[in-house]
């Protein structure tokens, strides 16, 4: 019973969902009730997670790891999961996807990330991950009568139920060569020597490639981000990869640390072919949920330069990376939700022309964001990319930093281009005016935490420098 | 003194912006009051600064008035300070920024207020690149002016203006970028960003060439030098007048400064060893740009040439590594600041009235804007280095000290003043004398009251410094002796390291 209390977080979001489902079923029309419900326990499982002790817990028969590391991409997860759901209110609402479905599978793919996030052990990691995409396939779908929209979920579930085989063989791998599926036995077997377990990491990072969408497993990025409900777009752009890049540092770290030779020659393959093709795919897209899909494939590519170090600051650099990846695309997500005109949304970025002259504040905010995510400095963007490349000149990877710096020159162009777009071109029909609060709140909060985190930046590294992989 | 000057002096015009930022009310009201506050802040700033020039002790070489507060945990302390160089730098922007605001008040039909938050923020970051005594301080303040210098060059330029604001950032982030490594390899072979400190540190030779050339690349594209001009003309001729003059008289400097304070200062072995590539580049530059700057029938075009030469001789003088050339190059920068101003103002005043920046579309305005016809003279015998104005006085020195090194690059230095000489005279000619061909210009006015003001008291400077240049030279006095001085104790340190 004493072990109960390290899981309280995932039994309440547990009992919630099926609380919800009952409330949704018996109670017509309840898709309001639903989602405030859903935010407002997202908010309470925030102050449970927060609450949980934060040295190093192993319980379950060691297969269920609460530290630093968990409960900070457990906060992130659900505090981002929860924004998302804030910003598309409207969206959803517009689009008639309305259903008490909806934010009840964002809380259980929520839930199945948590897992992942604390899972210690290959078959608790692997019920957490399905959990999560089973969720996720049908998010992608969610606009039933939409064909882009089925296109999308159908060609993630594919993809996805092929990088999720792949993991299996290579988890099987691991457990045959290794005897265990406990990630502290499986470190202490593995070595240089068991060329079979190697077999089975390379299949695991596959997998984990495919889930942040490192290239060259990204194919079905930028289809699922353009077909999905813009609101399914913005989940996928920013909650399950924090899951992905903490059960990435989880494995790196853990398991897999004795093999840092091994693996480290992947990451750095991995995270140069994604700077590069983010940036060079991204120039000819009209589409802007297209374009924020090779945009994140370029910044995962700067997150997984950091984790390619093998050193602690390298790990400390990618998730300060991620945090405030987080908040720019949250951001920009919310300038996305913004171009709505009578209540049809658009998506093509000439739609944003001459945005400055109707809607000042709003063109200014995108610009922020826009500069930020293009890393110029002083914008919290720059602060992301210099702890990256910190760790990565650190250990003398004089070329990965070089390539990088120069794909962040080559990226610059996109987000320049709308940049010109918003403010150089002539004004089209303005947008519409009635945001609610949650959408322009979270909008507000996102540029203003990106054109002040110069002042302190330190705020940031602190909380992330107290995180220790176990 | 415990009253943060310097940090004041760099975030006023940020506040000021801020201010700018919030008001509200009725567009008239939201545009005089903006107006106002931007006069207002900029003219403040001058004044403290001049305040500063005056408290400023000229009797030491150390950095005066040094702030350092803990900024980024372990890493980076935000420190900043000045000495001889850096003050004639802050006094130069915080005295034309006054100037483009008025000229852009004057001249900007659309979105003033937006303009003037730009430009305020723009002051800021080109005070604190001449303050900053930390790399990544400097970085930052480096490359945060891309962003308001982009969109002055993209929302108020000319028609080609995407392409020239698209062309201007991404040649000058790329040759940054470049810089950023260096920084961070700095921060990791010598465990500090702090420029004071690694000043005394004598970075290991075998990583110098390539730091340095990595700081070079930036400073190369930013000054500009040839062959990395191109995106200068471009960037000039397309940008509204406000923006050419602080892009002339303040940016470019930004890369003089940087070779000063640290290719010099941080790599000396590395800088003797590239002095060749500099001097064969800034040669090339001077004679190459001017005969360029002659052919052109845009005038700001013919001008943004003129700078790639004139910046040419500072890069002769910084890298002649005698005192007189360094004094040279520091009064070359800041009377081409002086000067460069000027004439874009000239041209900005001709294009307000008829739209045309065309040489051959103007002809004889000295009977109609009489005014205009001695301002612009004043401007560009500045511009050709007639005695008598600062001009000279920049050149001169130049040419002594690098008469000092290498007489052939002396020679042929010197030819770019008597191209200077052909190309603007020419010019002058053409625009002010002769018949009136085009009657639609005869209905141009003569200078207004703003615009007199701000010609005249950039000619003053001009003819101030030129006869007078004592100010000037007696500021940067000690600091360049102890830069000499440094630069030489480190380079035979490393030779003597090398040769044993």
């Amino acid at each position: 019973m004493q072990t109960l209390i390290f899981i309280l977080p995932e039994l309440f979001l547990s009992l919630v969902i099926m609380s919800l489902l009952m409330i949704g079923v018996f109670i017509k029309k309840s898709f309001k009730l639903v989602n405030l419900l859903t935010i407002l326990s997202l908010i309470f499982a925030i102050i449970l997670v927060i609450n949980q002790p934060s040295e190093v817990n192993i319980i379950f028969s060691q297969s269920y790891i609460i530290d630093r590391l968990s409960i900070f991409m457990k906060v992130l997860t659900l505090l981002f999961c929860m924004f998302v759901l804030l910003l598309s209110k409207d969206y959803i609402k517009s689009n008639g996807i309305d259903k008490i479905e909806y934010p009840i599978l964002i809380l259980s793919a929520t839930l199945g990330m948590i897992l992942m996030i604390s899972s210690y052990d290959l078959i608790l990691f692997y019920l957490g991950l399905e959990l999560q995409s089973l969720s996720l396939y049908i998010l992608a779908s969610f606009m039933r009568e939409n064909e882009r929209s089925t296109e999308a979920g159908l060609k993630y579930f594919v993809l996805s139920a092929l990088a999720s085989g792949l993991l299996l063989y290579g988890c099987s791998l691991i457990y045959g060569f290794t005897g265990s599926t406990n990630f502290e036995i499986i470190s202490i077997n593995l070595t240089e020597s068991n060329t079979g377990a190697i077999f089975g990491i390379v299949f695991v990072i596959v997998a984990l490639a495919f889930k942040i969408s490192a290239v060259p497993f990204h194919m079905w990025t930028p289809d699922v981000y353009e077909g999905s409900p813009t609101s399914v777009t913005s989940f996928f752009a920013l909650v399950p990869k924090i899951a992905a890049i903490s059960v990435f540092i989880r494995f790196m770290y853990s398991p897999f640390i004795n093999l840092i030779d091994q693996w480290q020659a992947i990451i750095i393959f991995l995270s140069i072919a994604s700077m590069v093709l983010g940036a060079v795919s991204a120039i000819g897209q009209n589409n802007i949920k297209r374009l924020m899909a090779y945009s994140t494939i370029g910044h995962m590519g700067y997150a997984l330069a950091g984790l390619a170090t093998g050193t602690q600051g390298g790990v400390h650099s990618t998730i300060s990376y991620l945090t405030i990846y987080l908040v720019m695309n949250l951001g920009a997500f919310g300038c996305i939700f913004m171009m709505k005109r009578e209540n049809i949304f658009y998506e093509n970025i000439s739609d944003l022309s001459g945005l400055s002259k109707n809607h000042p504040t709003l063109a200014f905010s995108f610009l922020i964001i826009l500069f930020s995510l293009a890393g110029i400095p002083p914008l919290a963007g720059f602060f992301a990319k210099f702890y990256i490349f910190m760790s990565v000149i650190e250990v003398k990877m004089y070329v990965l930093a070089t390539i990088g710096l120069l794909t962040t020159v080559i990226s610059a162009f996109y987000y320049l281009r709308i940049i010109k777009v918003i403010y150089f071109d002539k004004p089209k029909k303005p947008f519409d005016k009635n945001y609610d609060w949650g959408l322009k709140g979270s909008l507000i909060l996102s540029s203003l935490l990106i054109l002040t985190y110069f002042i302190y930046p330190s705020i940031l590294t602190k909380v992330v420098s107290l995180i220790t992989i176990y | 003194m415990n009253f943060p000057i310097l940090s004041a002096i760099i975030f006023i015009p940020l506040i000021g912006s801020l201010f700018i930022f919030i008001t509200r009310g009725s567009q008239k009201n939201i545009e005089k009051n903006s107006k106002y506050v931007a006069i207002f802040t900029s003219l403040a700033n001058l004044f403290l600064s001049l305040f500063l020039w005056y408290s400023f002790d000229v009797s030491t070489s150390d950095f005066q008035f040094v702030e350092k507060k803990i900024w980024i945990d372990g890493f980076v302390n935000y420190q900043v300070g000045i000495d001889g160089i850096s003050i004639l730098f802050i006094l130069l922007t915080t005295f034309i920024t006054p100037i483009c605001i008025v000229s852009g008040i004057n001249s900007i039909k659309f979105k003033i207020k937006e303009f003037l938050i730009a430009i305020l923020i723009m002051e800021t970051l080109m005070i604190g690149v001449f303050c900053s005594l930390d790399l990544l301080v400097f970085y930052l303040f480096f490359e945060g002016g891309l962003i308001p210098m982009f969109l002055i060059i993209g929302i108020w330029g000319g028609p080609k203006r995407v392409y020239s604001a698209f062309k201007f950032f991404l040649f000058t982030l790329l040759g940054s970028v470049l810089m950023l490594i260096a920084i961070i390899s700095i921060y990791w072979i010598t465990g500090t960003t702090d420029v004071i400190k690694l000043l005394d540190i004598r970075i290991a030779q075998e990583y110098q060439h390539l730091l340095w050339l990595a700081f070079f690349s930036s400073f190369a594209v930013k000054l500009p030098m040839w062959p990395f001009h191109t995106w200068l003309p471009d960037a000039h001729v397309e940008a509204p007048t406000a923006g050419s003059v602080i892009l002339a008289a303040i940016l470019l400097k930004m890369a003089g400064y940087g070779f000063m304070r640290f290719s010099l200062g941080l790599f000396p072995l590395a800088s003797d060893y590239f002095t060749p590539l500099i001097f064969t580049l800034s040669v090339i530059a001077i004679i190459y740009t001017s005969l360029i700057a002659l052919m052109q029938d845009d005038m700001k075009k013919l001008i943004a040439y003129s700078s790639v030469a004139h910046m040419g001789f500072v890069t002769v003088g910084i890298f002649s590594i005698t005192k007189q050339g360094l004094e040279g190059s520091i009064i070359q920068m800041i009377s081409h600041g002086l000067i460069s101003a000027g004439l874009f103002l000239s041209v900005g005043v001709l294009y307000d009235r008829y739209h045309s920046r065309m040489i051959s579309s103007y002809g004889g305005l000295i009977n109609i804007m009489p005014k205009y016809a001695v301002v612009f003279m004043i401007f560009t015998l500045g511009a050709l280095g007639l005695p008598g104005t600062s001009g000279f006085v920049g050149e001169f020195l130049v040419l002594i000290g690098i008469f000092q090194k290498n007489i052939i690059v002396g020679i042929l230095a010197s030819l770019g003043i008597i191209l200077a000489a052909t190309y603007m005279l020419w010019l002058y000619g053409r625009v002010i004398f002769g018949k009136i061909i085009n009657s639609d210009i005869k209905k141009m006015e003569d200078l207004n009251k703003p615009e007199i003001y701000i010609m005249i008291s950039l000619a003053f400077l001009i003819m101030l410094f030129g006869i007078y240049p004592e100010p000037l030279l007696n500021t940067i006095n000690v600091t360049i002796s102890n830069l000499i001085e440094n630069y030489q104790i480190n380079l035979n340190y490393h030779l003597t390291k090398i040769i044993n």
